[in-house]
């Protein structure tokens, strides 16, 4: 550049910033307009499937949060904008006791149920009683996550008291649950399985009508206790089995969001339609793969064999390609990766079958297997659900990375039925296992590994009463640091010392959608964040 | 003929109830529990107890001839009693579905009827001209093509072309014909132009063996008009294993267009009976099953009764 250059380019530079400093002073109200929430229209969404009851204290699928939950209120509820943190939803405020044994919330005047008649703090010791102590013949799927709630009390209508029998860093968490929607007192007292069939809440949405496997249908509550919500009119939910025409509904405009979410092939088909009309939020998920083994059989009964199908899986590099492929991506251990507990990637590293030397970590597989008197070309099954996403690709990848060590494994693909008897009965000898979860919570996620017989969901079939203590420790630790220590300890013995199973990676949500869907972001859980309070339409 | 009815109508109890003893053993022998799908499929906190619970709350607890007697004493006085899976009346999940299910299979019916008939017969009538070769083609390429196939590349085909795709629920006809028939006559279309390629060859090789009939030679003899020759001789027997088969095709389509009901999303039948077999609903399968043996049964008696009715002969046996 010659010294003459140097001028007429600082000029020219300069014009074009104060063009477009104008420009941007000229576009700003009117990018301003488009950010600012507009009233009315309906939004239309795709639900895999259809709720089996419309309670959500006995169910745990997200084919009833969806369409169901913006029928109702919480007491508390985390917040879409700043997870995992928690804010009140009918309760204004709340104060914990010092030996953090009391929590004691208060609750807003004036919310009214879709009947009109008013919430009071007694609707919500209702609820509570119902999740905590359900009645006989009610079915409360978590009440196990209260075990240390002794009382709820209503000392008076706007006043909750939860008394407990320790402290318990989980409970605020867990009384967050996306699942615990406030029932009306005078409607349980009469018929406990009263909301297994009907609604009544204080939500953002009224029910309207439900067509069992064609779609459910929400009006707005113009009585909704937060002013000048909800913004939408209403909502339509279409119950679509098949993700072809899931997707299709998208790209024809039958719908405009689906917040489960598709794979990179969806997601990519509905970009290339919509073009500048699709936006797409993307992130980690709280759910993950993992591979249960059957500790009771030869010879996986031998620490040596699991801790070699562990070391021979190269996670880092199968987050880098399965995911261009399927919903699966981070790789992490028994915390969801980047969450308050999980292992930070240099503690994960130390962890057998996380290091990133995968030539060292199979080197050593190699000799464990032969320590252990298993011949190469060992054979043996691996039982896998028949779903596309992401099991297929999954257990692909793994007959894959066990072959790199030397071993033969069968790819037994078994319809839903099957699968999960032969899971349950310890019909396997190694199994596709996962876990889905609503919010980052150490009391939830390692629950999976307690002994056998305690978990209802520990397949692997184990019994560790070690693993047992740290769980109890972790859940009554005095503080987050104590806590997260007790967390890896607790990680350690699993994955490393006793490999009893394995997370193979975390799932990756992808959630594709019209851009002219406002106000809802993707949080790691689809069952969080359902309640469409702040939802709004650009365009209707 | 009313002798005939009458025992024909007899036949139909003990083959409903052989379908009834089946299904249901079938149900239990096969592997998976209902409970476990529906509370650990998403994985999540649930404890052994709540598993306990809910299948002592279905009736899954009771010995297996409990559980039958139970079913069968319902069926007889027209109660399926409820869902496994939702609680809700079956009658009532059958209902919301059923009137989709017919109106598909009727479209479809009419769509197969309206290509074979006239097509088979004019393929008869112009044996080996290039008319023959093309519906021959038209209706071989029909048999192989499967009807969610081709309901795949129709939806693509309205999306990439038109940026349109058919509704994705289902609005009854005195609602909004125009919104019902813009979701329909897809998946009619598609199973239809299957449906009918069976027909049409059926009705090509029927009408080829009636017209070298005697009594068509007789008709024509007499110099009756051709037209009259092949209506109202040749045709009408010509229809009898095309009646047969259109009937059997219909009752199939009551209960078994399961992937192509996913493919456009319709709420049927057969969609909901694939759903409830993987869900293990042993109470909804049952009577579904039931509801396509019944179809059948009766499908199978109105054919006899027109085949009695079209050639008396069959009556006299």
């Amino acid at each position: 550049m010659t010294v003459r250059e140097f001028p007429r380019l600082t000029r020219g530079v300069a014009a074009v910033s104060a063009g477009l400093f104008v420009l941007a002073l000229v576009m700003a109200p009117a990018a301003l307009a488009a950010d600012q929430p507009k009233y009315g229209g309906t939004l239309v969404f795709a639900v895999p499937k259809d709720p089996p009851s419309f309670d959500g204290h006995r169910e745990n699928t997200f084919a009833l949060i969806h369409p169901v939950a913006p029928h109702y209120s919480l007491l508390i509820k985390f917040d879409q904008w700043k997870y995992p943190k928690i804010v009140g939803d009918v309760a204004e405020s709340w104060t914990t006791s010092k030996d953090k044994k009391t929590y004691t919330f208060k609750i807003r005047k004036g919310i009214k149920w879709h009947d009109g008649s008013t919430l009071t703090a007694r609707d919500v010791k209702a609820t509570y009683d119902k999740i905590i102590f359900p009645p006989p013949g009610v079915t409360s799927v978590r009440k196990g996550s209260y075990t240390m709630v002794t009382k709820v009390e209503a000392p008076d209508d706007q006043t909750v008291v939860f008394k407990l029998k320790w402290a318990a860093p989980s409970l605020l968490a867990n009384l967050a649950s996306p699942w615990n929607f406030l029932y009306k007192a005078t409607i349980l007292a009469k018929d406990p399985h009263w909301y297994e069939k009907n609604i009544m809440g204080t939500g953002p949405f009224k029910f309207e009508s439900y067509v069992p496997g064609s779609h459910w249908i929400g009006t707005k509550n113009e009585d909704y206790f937060v002013k000048g919500r909800p913004y939408l009119d209403g909502y339509k939910a279409i119950f679509i089995k098949a993700t072809s025409a899931r997707v299709a509904s998208i790209r024809g405009g039958r719908a405009f969001i689906e917040f489960r979410g598709f794979s990179p092939a969806g997601r990519d088909d509905i970009v290339k339609t919509l073009g500048n009309k699709a936006k797409v939020q993307q992130g980690p998920w709280l759910c993950y793969l993992s591979v249960a083994i059957n500790n009771g059989m030869k010879p996986f009964n031998d620490v040596r064999v699991r801790k070699a199908l562990t070391l021979a899986l190269d996670r880092w590099e199968a987050s880098e390609t399965l995911s261009a492929i399927a919903i699966i991506k981070p790789v992490g251990g028994v915390m969801r990766p980047g969450s308050e507990y999980a292992a930070t990637e240099a503690e994960l590293t130390k962890l057998a079958g996380f290091g990133k030397d995968i030539k060292a970590s199979r080197k050593e597989a190699r000799s464990l297997l032969k320590a252990a008197g298993v011949p190469a070309g060992y054979e043996f099954t691996f039982k896998n659900r028949d779903l596309p996403m992401p099991y297929e690709p999954m257990g692909i990848w793994l007959v894959d990375q066990w072959r790199k060590i030397g071993l033969n494994v069968t790819h037994k693909v078994e319809e839903k039925g099957p699968f999960f008897s032969d899971r349950k009965k310890g019909n396997f000898q190694t199994i596709m296992d996962w876990s889905c979860d609503f919010m980052d919570e150490p009391d939830l996620q390692l629950y999976k590994f307690l002994s056998h017989g305690k978990s209802g969901s520990n397949y692997s079939r184990y019994t560790d009463k070690t693993l047992d203590d740290l769980y109890v420790k972790q859940s009554k630790a005095k503080s987050k640091k104590e806590r997260r220590k007790l967390v890896r300890q607790f990680e350690k013995r699993v994955l490393d010392e006793k490999v009893y199973t394995f997370p193979t990676l975390w799932w990756f949500k992808i959630n594709p959608h019209w851009a002219k869907v406002k106000g809802w972001k993707q949080l790691p859980s689809h069952y969080l964040n359902q309640d469409l309070r702040d939802v709004w339409l650009a365009e209707k | 003929m009313q002798r005939y009815i009458f025992k024909r109508f007899l036949l139909m109890i003990p083959t409903l109830l052989g379908v009834a003893v089946f299904v249901f053993l079938l149900m239990r022998v096969i592997p998976g529990d209902i409970v476990e799908i529906k509370f650990t499929s998403e994985g999540g906190f649930v404890t052994e107890e709540v598993l306990a619970q809910e299948r002592a709350r279905i009736g899954l607890d009771k010995p297996i001839w409990q559980q039958f007697a139970s079913w069968i004493w319902g069926i007889m006085r027209l109660d399926f009693g409820t869902s496994m899976w939702t609680g809700r009346p079956i009658s009532h999940e059958i209902g919301i579905r059923i009137q989709l299910s017919l109106e598909i299979a009727i479209l479809a019916t009419m769509v197969a009827i309206l290509i074979a008939i006239p097509l088979g017969t004019l393929a008869a009538l112009k044996q080996d001209t290039w008319v023959d070769y093309f519906i021959r083609v038209f209706s071989i390429a029909g048999l192989s093509i499967p009807s969610f196939w081709l309901g795949i590349l129709i939806i693509l085909f309205l999306l990439i072309n038109f940026h349109w795709v058919p509704p994705m629920f289902f609005t009854p006809i005195w609602v909004d014909p125009w919104e019902n028939l813009s979701q329909m006559i897809w998946p009619a279309a598609a199973v239809g132009y299957r449906y009918s390629a069976v027909s049409t060859r059926m009705m090509r090789s029927s009408t080829l063996e009636v017209l070298r009939e005697d009594y068509v030679r007789t008709a024509r003899a007499k110099g009756l008009w051709e037209r009259v020759v092949i209506i109202r001789h040749a045709m009408k027997n010509a229809m009898l294993p095309v009646i047969t088969v259109i009937g059997l095709e219909f009752a199939f389509l009551i209960g078994g267009l399961v992937v192509t009901e996913q493919v456009f999303n319709l709420n049927g039948l057969g969609k909901l009976l694939v759903q409830s077999i993987a869900q293990r609903d042993y109470t909804m399968t049952q009577t579904l099953v039931m509801l396509v043996a019944v179809t059948f049964v009766l499908v199978n008696f109105v054919i006899d009764i027109l085949y009695a009715w079209l050639d008396p002969r069959i009556r006299y046996q």
